[in-house]
């Protein structure tokens, strides 16, 4: 890039249409990428909110819900359809339309130019092309809740022949098309980000920005693209074949002699597992696409809010490339009740539970990091330290799952259910609600209530223990995974007020997240200005930008960075943070 | 609280910055230096999503080649000489790559045509190739190898497609003389696309005749 050219770049003007809807700037993509998530979120929780109402009262009369949904509370009470559509398109959502994307596309947009010190993605066009079809996916998938038939009902990992047969179930017809069709333009979505991020820190990081001086979070955002360019092209391949299944004929995944309805289907051949195995070989390395970036802005936020470098760095990224690798040799610890032999799955066993090895690394990096800290305990600093609490509760009991003898007894029960909400719902959720607080007034160029976010936090940090640490208990008592009406058994009717309690918790939870939107939207036009660069005195690039910084994002000349990200608390000088763009005036030895 | 002493993290101060020189993507730079350009790594991780979409698929193909409704199809005749038509258009691409090197422009164009012509060719062929097998009997649904030949080829034509596209961009881009041995990474990019599309070929049409 030459001079004139970069002067070009600050300073041409934009009409509103082209520099805050048709935008190619990474902040404005990542804004777009951040806010559709959220409305996803909104639909997603509803749907869980519908849920936990049946699951607490499941024979309970509810004239309010027939009138809203007149087809599926037919009589008053939810239809079981119904229900199994709700637990499909509220992990779909989540998972893919709100976690992926937000982490990814929304954080990762936004804050991979301004932390590496660049101006602009590598490809901006195809950056942008990447948001629009990812709304389209959004489109598709929200527009499968209103056909006729009723939404999908394959649950969100799709498995077939459920999902390869349309006259499986009433939402399997035009309902499971439209969700292929999403998940295909989904991942055509994440490759062409995923495309952008790893070109754009590779190639574009500022003078002095070696790899080894790299934020935490552009580590994890790193790897988590190159996980997302392995998988998500395994599961768009998936995906095809059972489209073609469906539509074509083909008998992929449907194996010969099925009968749909008293109707014999004219399929022969297929092997219903190997859409399992496809799936997993994504499904794994998803868990940490939305893990990993959460680990690594946490792990960046936690050290600022510490006033300490984080514990380790290279351990840090050394464990974050450890559990990638690892997170595409473990996926048939999803399937250990398949039928698969017991030999295969006790290496999966072990390949499950070496990733603790590297988990257990970064944890223990948090605590140190946090080891005699004199914390500041703002509401994104306290999201940080709610992430550790959360990924350590939900990953623990990930090592009984992983291990195929505790599993076959815990597959299928809420003891699943308590694992991969606290590990890869809430554990990022935090990570997230973190980020949203941290970089805020970067974003916006104002800050978000700090008593409304403390609020938020301890009604979501003790909300979300409340709702999911019981249903390890239920899981454990028998209650399976997507029951409808857990009173039908009796010996589950002891454990119903368990539900109750989960339910009216979840109910608390739900509630206080319309403290953040508020705070969120609110803040946006009347929160207090940020009139400093840098409020939280954190060290990485983006904090020498303006707030909100402008297009093209550091003015004249890019910044030089001439340390790691982490220079907290350096004995002998005067301020606790030096920011990566300081010279080194005097010696830093001691 | 740590001492840090490590002089790679602290206190490092960059080399003199060359004239001109604003930072960002510089081969030349220190710490950021990467000397491999954007467009090349964008096409090496297009490429890689490329060939996880039909390892993926190939997986598929194996483990579904060991079940008892698997049944062998006759490959339709034609595709021997498509793919020597196929490996014909990378030869003509690639000796148009050589002929920018070269600085031979009027031999570069005529070889981007060759291969552009060769490429439209093998589509044409695969289509004709899919009419010859329909023409047999043997549909999509009717065995599952006759399932993966239609859409292990019909993917394969879609990424070739775009190869084609890309090709059309850089003939254009040639006729306008905008490629010279000194800017000629659109026409190396798309030499690369196009050799790995070939390989992709050969290698999925091995498996299909080694079932």
């Amino acid at each position: 890039m030459h001079e004139s050219h970069t002067a070009e770049h600050v300073h041409h003007e934009l009409g509103f249409v082209r520099k805050y809807i048709f935008s190619t700037d990474h902040k404005i993509i990542g804004i777009q990428y951040m806010i559709t998530a959220m409305a996803m979120a909104v639909v997603g929780g509803l749907l869980s909110m519908l849920m936990r109402y049946q699951l607490a009262w499941p024979q309970m009369l509810s004239p309010t819900l027939a009138k809203i949904f007149p087809i599926s509370y037919s009589g008053g009470v939810m239809a079981p359809e119904f229900y199994i559509s709700l637990v499909t398109m509220h992990g779909t959502l989540m998972v893919f339309f709100l976690f992926t994307a937000v982490l990814t596309g929304g954080f990762g947009n936004f804050l991979i130019p301004l932390q590496i010190g660049a101006r602009d993605m590598a490809f901006p066009f195809l950056n942008a092309l990447s948001y629009w079809v990812f709304l389209l996916s959004c489109i598709v998938i929200f527009s499968a809740l209103f056909v006729t038939s009723g939404a999908p009902m394959g649950g969100w990992t799709a498995y077939a022949p459920l999902s390869a047969v349309p006259s499986a179930a009433p939402g399997q017809a035009t309902g499971m098309t439209l969700w292929i069709t999403a998940i295909a333009l989904f991942s055509v979505s994440g490759l062409m980000g995923g495309l952008n991020y790893i070109t754009t820190i590779l190639t574009m990081r500022t003078r002095g920005l070696s790899m080894m001086r790299l934020p935490l979070t552009q580590w994890s955002l790193l790897i988590t693209a190159i996980l997302g360019l392995l998988a998500f092209p395994v599961l768009l391949g998936a995906g095809i074949l059972l489209m073609f299944d469906r539509l074509g004929g083909t008998s992929f995944f449907v194996p010969a002699g099925i009968i749909m309805g008293q109707v014999p289907i004219d399929h022969a051949g297929g092997h219903p597992l190997l859409w399992q195995h496809l799936f997993w070989f994504f499904g794994h390395p998803e868990v940490y696409i939305v893990v990993l970036p959460a680990m690594g802005m946490a792990s960046d936020i936690l050290s600022t809010f510490c006033r300490k470098p984080i514990f380790s760095y290279r351990m840090m990224v050394y464990s974050m490339v450890a559990i990638s690798v690892l997170s595409f040799v473990v996926w048939g610890h999803h399937m250990f009740v398949s039928g698969m032999n017991p030999f295969l799955g006790s290496v999966f066993t072990l390949t499950t539970l070496l990733i603790a090895v590297p988990s257990a690394v970064k944890t223990f990096n948090w605590l140190g990091t946090m080891w005699g800290a004199r914390i500041r305990f703002t509401a994104a600093g306290l999201f940080a330290i709610g992430f550790v609490s959360m990924f350590v509760s939900g990953g623990l009991s990930g090592i009984f799952l992983g291990t195929s003898a505790a599993d076959i007894q815990l597959q299928d029960t809420y003891f699943v259910v308590a694992h991969f909400h606290l590990v890869m719902a809430i554990a990022p959720l935090f990570a997230a609600f973190a980020g949203l607080y941290f970089w805020f007034p970067k974003m916006f160029g104002r800050f978000m209530n700090p008593l409304l976010g403390k609020i938020h936090f301890w009604f979501t940090f003790i909300g979300a223990y409340c709702v999911f640490f019981p249903m390890h208990i239920i899981g454990v008592g028998g209650q399976m995974r997507r029951i409808y009406d857990p009173t039908q058994y009796m010996f589950l009717v002891p454990q119903q007020p368990v539900n109750v309690f989960i339910t009216i918790s979840a109910f608390i939870l739900g509630a206080a997240q319309l403290i953040f939107l508020v705070n969120f939207f609110v803040s946006i036009f009347a929160g207090k200005r940020a009139t400093e660069r840098n409020p939280w005195h954190a060290t990485t690039l983006e904090w020498t930008a303006p707030s909100p910084p402008g297009h093209g994002n550091f003015g004249e000349e890019l910044p030089t960075v001439y340390r790691w990200p982490f220079d907290f608390s350096v004995p002998g000088e005067k301020e606790d943070f030096i920011p990566q763009d300081v010279p080194a005036t005097v010696t830093a030895r001691h | 609280m740590p001492v840090l002493t490590d002089d790679r993290r602290i206190g490092t101060v960059p080399p003199p910055i060359p004239p001109g020189d604003n930072g960002g993507n510089g081969p030349s730079e220190y710490g950021s230096s990467f000397p491999i350009s954007k467009g090349q790594i964008g096409v090496w991780i297009l490429l890689t999503a490329v060939v996880m979409l039909f390892a993926g698929l190939s997986s598929a193909y194996i483990v579904l080649r060991g079940v008892p409704a698997w049944q062998n199809i006759e490959l339709p005749s034609l595709l021997w000489p498509n793919t020597a038509i196929l490996l014909l258009s990378s030869v003509a691409i690639d000796l148009a790559r050589r002929a920018v090197r070269r600085r031979d422009a009027q031999s570069m164009k005529r070889w981007l045509i060759a291969g552009l012509v060769l490429g439209a060719a093998f589509l044409l062929g695969q289509v004709a190739a899919w009419r010859q097998l329909v023409n047999a009997g043997v549909y999509l649904p009717s065995t599952l190898q006759s399932s993966f030949f239609y859409i292990l080829s019909g993917l394969h034509g879609v990424h070739l497609l775009g190869g084609v596209i890309a090709l059309v961009w850089v003939l254009v881009a040639a006729l306008e003389n905008k490629i010279t041995v000194f800017n000629y990474e659109r026409l190396k990019l798309c030499a690369l696309y196009w050799h790995v599309m070939d390989a992709i070929w050969i290698y999925l049409f091995g498996m299909l005749l080694l079932s």
